[in-house]
């Protein structure tokens, strides 16, 4: 009872997460895409309580910032004059979940932009894009962690339960599968394509080609369950009653598998997110200016940036929460399976 | 950045007089003579600071170079390390801009402009010590305009389609006959190196002139007039040059230069590395710093100086796709087509184009916005006196909705634009994916084109196949390159702005110039380059400039500066905007304390 416990609770952390990065549009102040031109790389702002004269306000506030003279991406704080930071303000219109119309934002300021966590080259705040970005990374993980489970359920299943020739074949088709270079691949299908790809397109085929290229393994795993299942005393006798394949395969097969495609979707979502992120960072993934946490993360391929402004590195740091929530909660549902087992 | 090669209408016949020569090809088996260098030559006297004598520098290369021969050399790293290798008979000044007596003594050009008279200075001496004289000038250029040899160099030679003639008057003395003169005058003989006839009349005469002087060749068999000759190539790591002792420049003491004893290139292929190894002292010079780097550098420089020496020739621009309807083309790209051919359309894109930004934030502020080819770095050249339009995103939706678009609302209450037909204006910026400056161009110019209501997305290529599709499939809607003038003349561009040129990117290589203001450019050019005085050619180049602006072929963006660094110890150091940037004064470049650098 207790590791059950134990894997809710990271549930509930990975629900918190995406709910935050769901509702990017209200937490972020501003449109991912609009550029500050006059702010490229800013650090990012802190929030204070207490003024320069030592005064202590309720309501945090920011200092505005300064350019200096000639200077490129180098601020002045300007102490002299506390900007309120405003709770729950209408702001840029924005599309909750990509649907409902909305104008409601946790925070701004009215007469400065707050740049929470910094700014990128182009002046575009980073939080908003950290947060719409991880929309496209976290669907793009878990949309094709979906599609991988689901074929590679289906083709484990059919192996394992039908046995024979037709499993010696789709077996080796996951081994093939397995050792191919996809990277390679990708980026040879990649030139294939059309030469511009809208965003939305980009993320279809990203998608479609991590969790078509990602089926292999789970198969393997259902294949071994479905294989000493189907020997299962129950079984037999459900099949001596006469049952057909789909009932024994639906009533009796796939529940067994359950827990083990639970922790493969677990594992296979991080490791899906990292193959956007590789993707994106290597420039054949989702085009500019749509954030991601693989485009985002591809500016540090420069070393200037990677050696002046160290936020940069944030969407990194944004994506660890998420990796260890999903990586947790697969090893606790993994002792749960485990004592699962022993109980019965 | 694109080679630039110019392919003008014209053929070559070799006037020389082969048959005159056959018999000395014998002297290329004589051994080297012994020689020290002539004590009463003609030197050059060096007007620039005194130096120490003695000391090397290490720089790196982005690549290894392709050759040594400059007969075929093509590629930056081999024109720099043949430049410190090779002299010419009148060198272009980097830092004047101007033209500087090399080889050739002094010139004198007749009345009619069409006969240059070159006296060669006395007593000079190849690298290896065999002398100079008027037959190595004949045997070279003999070489440069020989159709089988392929040196990027002949088509400068041919002026008007008629190549260059050459007679020697005597062993100092010659005379170069034009058919008709040549608008840059004496800038004519910059860059080419005057060969050593007696260690390349062999493969010549073998027909193996192109694949000689590779980057293997012994030492020894290599020879030039330049400061430096080759001591060692060391495959995927290194070459070093030596002084050359028979240098034909001294400094104002009577020092034969060059000063340093060597100079070595290390084969760096990344930017970045580059810059770390600059940054940990093991070069000495670093040039073709992008903005972001050198502000890195400059930020934690010690024992090192960082120089912005201004903006150089490069020009970076925007240009759509005006080639004649590809047959089996889709409709859709017929219709982005017909968008760009609409001059108005692309007025409206050049005044919704942001270039301060793109300084700003491309170049950190470290450059200058263009409204044209010609960038302040071209001292002669430029009119800072001219006037260019502000951005106006008005203008352009005036200019917009006189070519017929209109605006719809989009899904979420956005802006569009359309064409006539209802259908929304979206194209892609094609840009190269190597080059993050570039990229981050066409960023910004999305985004200036989305405030319009157009759709851009961008196109990130590998380089090669961004050339391939701009030239041979012309499968493209737009695209944002950039090109260095390699001098501040315009006959160097002149092919692109040829509609016949190779470079003519926007409709490259035509038959016939497909529109009226093309054929007015290529009469234009035509004039300026047989025009006599400067000042005509300058209004005849500020006509094409004007044509340029007003219709738009390329929407020119943002001229970078050109940024190096230095360690404290290399004396003489006056980067200029031209290539080879740093280097263009190598002989005069010295290293303070050679005694303690030495040391260590």
């Amino acid at each position: 009872m207790i590791r059950q416990h134990k894997s809710a609770r990271w549930f509930f952390l990975l629900v918190i997460l995406h709910v935050i990065v769901l509702g990017a549009g209200f937490f972020a102040a501003y449109d991912p895409a609009e550029q500050d031109r006059d702010r490229p790389y800013v650090p990012p702002m802190r929030i204070h309580f207490v003024d320069a004269t030592g005064k202590f306000h309720l309501r945090p506030f920011v200092y505005g910032l300064r350019v200096p003279e000639g200077a490129f991406d180098r601020y002045e704080v300007d102490s002299s004059q506390p900007i309120p930071l405003q709770f729950f303000v209408t702001g840029a219109p924005f599309r909750l979940l990509g649907v409902l119309p909305c104008s409601r934002h946790l925070f701004r300021s009215e007469s400065v932009r707050v740049y929470l966590l910094g700014t990128d080259g182009y002046g575009r705040d980073l939080l908003s894009r950290i947060l719409f970005g991880g929309q496209i990374s976290l669907f793009a993980g878990l949309l094709a962690a979906t599609l991988s489970l689901l074929l590679g359920t289906a083709i484990g299943t059919m192996s394992g339960y039908f046995g024979g020739s037709m499993d010696g074949i789709l077996m080796r088709l996951a081994e093939l599968c397995m050792a191919l270079p996809w990277l390679y691949l990708l980026f040879a299908l990649r030139a294939f394509l059309a030469l511009s790809v809208s965003p939305l397109k980009a993320f279809l085929l990203i998608v479609l080609a991590i969790g078509i290229l990602g089926w292999a393994r789970p198969a393997r795993l259902v294949r071994g369950l479905a294989l000493s299942a189907k020997e299962r005393d129950f079984v037999r006798a459900a099949r001596g009653f006469g049952a057909s394949h789909f009932y024994l395969l639906r009533r009796h097969v796939l529940p067994q598998t359950r827990s083990v495609v639970l922790t493969q979707a677990a594992i296979l979502i991080p490791q899906f997110i990292l193959a956007e992120v590789t993707l994106s960072f290597l420039g054949i993934g989702i085009p500019e200016p749509t954030p991601s946490w693989g485009n985002l993360l591809s500016s540090l391929q420069q070393y200037s940036v990677l050696a002046s402004y160290w936020w940069m590195y944030l969407p990194a740091a944004a994506m660890v929460p998420f990796f260890i929530g999903y990586l947790c909660l697969s090893s606790s549902l993994q002792d749960a399976l485990r004592t699962a087992k022993i109980d019965s | 950045m694109v080679q630039k090669c110019f392919h003008q209408t014209l053929h070559v016949i070799a006037r020389f007089g082969a048959a005159v020569y056959l018999a000395l090809f014998l002297t290329a088996f004589e051994a080297a003579p012994q020689a020290t260098p002539d004590s009463h030559a003609e030197l050059l006297v060096a007007t620039s600071e005194i130096g120490q004598r003695g000391g090397r520098l290490v720089l790196s290369l982005r690549a290894e170079p392709k050759t040594l021969n400059p007969l075929v050399a093509s590629d930056a790293p081999s024109r720099e390390v043949i430049g410190a290798l090779q002299a010419d008979l009148v060198h272009i000044n980097r830092g004047s801009q101007l033209t500087d007596p090399a080889l050739a003594k002094s010139w004198k050009v007749s009345q009619d402009g069409l006969l240059y008279t070159l006296r060669l200075r006395r007593g000079l001496q190849f690298s290896d010590g065999h002398p100079l004289d008027a037959d190595d000038v004949l045997f070279t250029f003999r070489v440069y305009l020989d159709e089988a040899v392929h040196a990027p160099q002949r088509d400068l030679l041919i002026v008007d389609g008629k190549p260059l003639e050459v007679r020697k008057l005597d062993a100092q003395t010659l005379t170069f006959r034009l058919r008709k003169p040549y608008g840059a005058g004496e800038r004519l003989f910059d860059g080419l190196a005057i060969l050593p006839r007696h260690i390349l009349e062999k493969p010549y005469q073998e027909g193996k002139l192109s694949q000689s002087w590779t980057l293997s060749v012994p030492p020894g068999q290599y020879a030039g007039l330049g400061p430096f000759r080759l001591k060692e190539y060391v495959a995927g790591q290194r070459l070093v040059l030596e002084r050359n002792p028979y240098y034909w420049k001294t400094d104002s003491k009577g020092t034969r230069l060059p000063y340093l004893d060597e100079i070595v290139f290390l084969f760096v292929p990344s930017a970045d590395a580059q810059v770390l190894r600059f940054q940990s002292g093991e070069t000495d010079i670093i040039t073709r710093l992008g903005a972001e780097n050198f502000s890195v550098l400059s930020r934690q420089a010690h024992g090192y100086t960082t120089t912005d020496a201004g903006p150089g020739l490069e020009y970076n621009f925007l240009f759509f796709n005006l080639n004649a309807s590809h047959p089996n083309a889709s409709p859709e790209s017929d219709r982005r087509q017909s968008w760009f051919r609409n001059v108005k359309f692309r007025q409206a894109v050049s005044a919704a184009v942001d270039r301060q930004a793109i300084v700003r934030l491309v170049y950190q502020g470290r450059g200058v916005p263009l409204w044209g080819p010609v960038t302040p770095g071209n001292r002669r050249w430029s009119d800072p006196t001219a006037k260019h339009p502000a951005r106006s995103l008005d203008a352009a939706r005036e200019l917009l909705r006189q070519a017929g678009f209109s605006w719809k609302k989009g899904l979420s209450g956005e802006q569009i634009l359309v064409d006539q037909d209802a259908i929304p204006v979206e194209f892609s910026i094609l840009t190269s994916a190597s080059n993050a400056d570039r990229t981050k161009m066409s960023t910004l110019l999305q985004d200036d084109l989305k405030q319009l209501g157009i759709r851009v997305q961008v196109v990130p290529l590998e380089f090669r196949s961004l050339l391939d599709r701009v030239n041979q499939t012309k499968e493209y809607d737009a695209c944002v390159l950039g090109l260095a003038s390699f001098d501040a003349d315009p006959n160097s561009d002149i092919n692109v702005w040829l509609s016949s040129g190779g470079t003519h990117l926007w409709n490259p290589s035509q038959t016939h110039p497909a529109t009226s203001w093309e054929a007015e450019m290529d009469r234009l050019m035509q004039e300026q380059l047989v025009a006599r005085t400067f000042d005509e050619r300058k209004k005849l180049y500020a006509r094409v400039q004007q044509i340029l602006e007003e219709y738009q072929p390329m929407i020119f963006l943002a001229s970078p500066d050109i940024l190096v660094g230095a360690r404290n110890t290399v004396g003489n150091f006056h980067p200029a905007v031209l290539e080879p940037y740093a280097l263009w004064n190598v002989e005069e470049l010295y290293v303070r304390n050679s005694a303690e650098a030495a040391s260590k």
